[in-house]
């Protein structure tokens, strides 16, 4: 016999809004926040989006890159290519209301009301360390659940062996869509072991409140051992499939960005040296870590040679 | 009293607007705003893209000088050719140091073992070594020295230095990015111009 146990976020077809209605609920909401009543779901301004209460689970023993680095300074080539765009430009996101259909090689596929999916799920705090390809890093308290609770809900066949991300590609949010820099949607993946991993984090909020819209609102991955550009940002869909699923940036330059992209000292990019980074606040570049310095996932990559499979 | 040389006055003060904007950014950084982010959060990159960029930008302008005269026929504009291509040497000479000093600790044996393995530095390199001789030969003894005809052939050096320069920005971008390319573009434009015979240059302006 089949059990079938919603979780508490999952959204049947029943209970989706007439349109009109909703729209109409957005055009109250927006009043009240305009009015200050509410805070606000969305923003590009990190100290006007709402609090998400979270408990502190894991700290990355140095102080946090300052708020205003972490939302001011970011790649999201949706909104354009210098690293102050996302936040100049991501204004024009509407990240509430947000589905997330989650999909694909499962038993039980879900589309999750994103707001809902945050009132209601228990939050972690979660300081992780976060190495951009570029050469620069930070520290980052973002707040998560552990992307695994999600796919232990959707229940993945025996035939699921990665995940597929796809960021929104909507023209209408995303200024950036226009220049051809990459192939869009923005997508990424990782393998089931992966995705599975403790820290992989889904994550919805950093610094104790909701994303703002540069940081890839309403709802994106962290995996802190692998380069940033592997923590897919506002995130639509997500799809459990069986062979490597195509990942942007491997796209774009397979000879540069693989599909794995774990942070690695000892594998340069074929421009610049990976063997430093420099934290965004100081002057002088430090040693890279193996793994980010999260020598726990060794062993997902156990016999692989990872000079190949960078 | 002499004229007042206003209109290189006005070019040095456009070339110097990327240096002091650097200096006094640094400045406030350093001495009275630590939090400061008139460099972005990331000063260092920020100093060394905007060097690069500066050296460029004042090359083209450099190369620029001669097609501008040939269409507009204002003379005058030549005389800022000089003083521009000085300050894309300079410009491309403080990237290079800002990179030695910021990323490679001033180690010439890192310098050339980059250079040996990775493609953009070689570019860039290459850009800044083709811009050498042509500072060193800027003055007016040097012209006398060389004489008119090889003084031009080697300054012929400059659309290398620019299309190496374009190159090295092209590689070291990530994705597709239509900005290098645009630069790269204006240059082959400049170099089309001056193979083009002078009499087409004028008919156009002529009928537009």
């Amino acid at each position: 016999m089949l059990i079938r146990r919603n979780p508490s976020w999952a959204l049947p077809e029943r209970e989706a809004t007439p349109e009109a209605l909703y729209m109409n609920r957005r055009a109250v909401v927006a009043g009240l926040v305009a009015a200050g009543a509410l805070p606000a779901a969305a923003s590009t301004d990190p100290e006007k989006v709402a609090r998400i209460a979270a408990r502190r689970t894991m700290d990355a023993g140095e102080p946090a890159t300052a708020l205003a680095d972490v939302t001011g300074y970011n790649n999201f080539y949706e909104y354009g290519l210098d690293k102050g765009d996302p936040a100049r430009r991501a204004g024009t996101l509407r990240p509430s209301p947000w589905t997330l259909r989650v999909g694909g090689l499962v038993k039980t596929p879900l589309t999750l009301d994103v707001d809902r999916y945050i009132a209601r799920a228990p939050w972690e705090e979660r300081v992780y360390r976060f190495r951009c390809v570029e050469g620069w890093s930070m520290v980052i308290p973002w707040v998560g659940v552990p992307l695994s609770s999600l796919i232990r809900a959707v229940e993945p066949l025996g035939s699921a062996r990665y995940v597929a991300f796809r960021t929104l590609a909507d023209p209408a949010q995303m200024p950036g869509l226009r220049a051809p820099v990459l192939d869009w949607p923005y997508r990424e993946g990782l393998r089931m072991d992966e995705a599975m991993h403790e820290l992989t984090l889904l994550t919805v909020g950093v610094y104790g409140r909701r994303l703002p819209n540069q940081n890839g609102a309403p709802i994106r991955l962290v995996v802190p051992w692998k380069y940033g550009f592997k923590s897919i940002k506002s995130v639509v869909a997500i799809d459990f499939v069986e062979t490597q699923p195509e990942t942007s940036w491997n796209m774009a330059t397979p000879r540069e960005y693989g599909f794995y992209s774990n942070v690695n000292p000892a594998v340069d990019h074929p421009r610049w040296s990976q063997a430093r980074e420099r934290r965004i606040g100081e002057f002088r570049r430090r040693e890279t870590l193996p793994f980010n310095g999260y020598a726990e996932v060794a062993g997902l990559y156990a016999g692989m040679d990872l000079k190949r499979f960078f | 009293m002499a004229r007042l040389p206003w209109l290189k006055l006005a070019a040095h003060g456009v070339m110097a607007i990327p240096l002091f904007f650097l200096v006094t950014g640094w400045t406030e950084l350093l001495w009275w705003n630590p939090a400061s982010r008139a460099l972005s959060a990331e000063p260092v990159a920020y100093t060394h893209n905007a060097l690069g960029l500066a050296a460029l930008r004042a090359l083209l302008a450099s190369l620029a000088v001669t097609p501008v005269r040939l269409v507009t026929g204002w003379g005058r504009v030549v005389t800022v050719r000089r003083l521009l291509g000085l300050w894309a040497f300079a410009y491309a000479l403080m990237h290079l140091l800002f990179y030695l000093f910021a990323e490679l600790d001033w180690s010439l044996a890192a310098l050339a073992a980059e250079t040996a393995k990775r493609p953009f530095i070689l570019a860039g390199m290459v850009a800044g070594l083709a811009l050498l001789p042509l500072a060193a030969t800027s003055t007016a003894a040097a012209i006398r020295r060389l004489g008119a005809r090889r003084w031009q052939a080697l300054h012929r050096l400059a659309y290398l230095a620019g299309a190496a320069g374009c190159v090295h920005f092209i590689l070291r971008v990530k994705g597709f990015q239509w900005e290098p390319w645009l630069y790269l573009g204006l240059l082959a434009g400049l170099l089309a111009m001056r193979l083009a015979p002078q009499s087409a240059l004028r008919l156009r302006l002529r009928t537009s």
